[in-house]
């Protein structure tokens, strides 16, 4: 049985990459490889995953350098010459190990009003909503963000700039922007329009690049400017 | 995130925009030197001349040509209802300041 070798970040920010021999198995994942070592090799190790089939969005890591979601990245791609450098992700105070603290992540989630605020009641009827319409259609390609942070760990800007709200809470908010129901628009555009906002994004497309699930954080941050844009000019921002 | 076209498009555009701030100064003393009579303006375009300042010249068109594609690229992405293909988008406006860029070297060697 041929071996992989896997060198995993262990300790905090100031911590190093410890060597591990893993068996190599056919359609082995990443999240597959660190399981094995957790399990077998040195219980210590801390992780996180919930699903193994990318959903949950808790077990992206850096992989040889690259964020990945690791239960859906299989050895064979992303293994080279049978080695694997699996470490936290980038841009994210290191809890332990492969760990992260996601709170700031998530908190400006919140900042840039991604929460839904809708103004109907269990009472009401529902809101009719074309499925074809440009707006639902915009919805559509941004929510099906599973909250991983690999956009925001492979942006250069989030690593430069530790304010940036960054491009999975700028994809939520453009998502509300688009929801006909909600009813904090402007609250919103002023929350996302901020120097930390999305005129700080420089379209360099690292997020559209890495998204595992195909969404293209960078069209929504673009959606976003131009109607930062539309709104200073109808003097409403 | 480093090394996808996306972020070499980035790179290219900076360090163009970079550079030809720099070269903005020496483009103006070289206007200033007409003012100072035709002998010192006469003086400087002959040194011109030179290959190496021709070759320079060649890489200030490339810069120019580069950081507007470039920028034409970012405005298509940022204002324009959003397409699949930034990366053909990045691979078309590297080819077509490349292809300035020699239009003018051969202009340079007739």
């Amino acid at each position: 049985m041929t071996q992989l070798r896997v060198r995993v970040w262990r300790g905090g920010a100031d911590g190093g990459f410890q060597p591990f021999a893993v068996p190599r198995q056919a359609s082995q994942t990443v999240l597959d490889a660190v399981t094995y070592i957790q399990r077998v090799l040195d219980p210590t190790l801390a992780y996180r995953f919930a699903c193994r089939v990318g959903m949950c969005g808790s077990c992206a890591m850096t992989v040889n350098g690259v964020a990945r979601w690791t239960c859906r990245t299989h050895v064979d791609k992303v293994a080279r010459d049978g080695r694997l450098e699996i470490a936290p992700l980038r841009s994210l105070p290191v809890v332990r190990d492969l760990v992260t603290e996601m709170r700031g992540f998530f908190d400006k989630w919140s900042r840039a009003e991604g929460v839904f605020r809708g103004a109907r009641s269990r009472r009401d009827a529902f809101e009719r909503v074309a499925p074809r319409s440009a707006q639902r259609l915009n919805v559509e390609a941004g929510i099906e963000c599973i909250g991983c942070a690999v956009c925001y760990a492979s942006c250069d800007v989030v690593a430069q700039n530790p304010e940036y709200l960054g491009p999975a809470a700028l994809n939520r908010a453009w998502t509300l922007l688009n929801d006909v129901r909600d009813v904090a628009q402007a609250e919103r555009l002023r929350a996302v329009a901020g120097d930390a906002g999305c005129h700080a994004c420089h379209s360099q497309m690292g997020c559209t690049e890495r998204c595992p699930k195909g969404i293209a954080p960078t069209a929504s941050i673009a959606g976003l400017k131009r109607a930062a844009m539309r709104a200073l000019l109808a003097g409403e921002l | 995130m480093r090394g996808h076209p996306g972020h070499w498009a980035f790179l290219v555009h900076r360090v163009s925009g970079v550079l030809l701030a720099l070269f903005l100064p020496g483009h103006f003393v070289a206007l200033g030197a007409a003012l100072e009579g035709e002998a010192a303006m006469d003086a400087f375009l002959a040194w011109t001349d030179r290959p190496l300042v021709k070759f320079g010249e060649w890489g200030i068109v490339l810069l120019l040509s580069a950081h507007l594609a470039g920028g034409l690229r970012i405005l298509a992405l940022e204002f324009l209802p959003w397409r699949e293909g930034h990366k053909t988008m990045a691979a078309l406006a590297a080819g077509v300041s490349l292809a300035v860029s020699l239009a003018f070297a051969l202009a340079l060697t007739r």
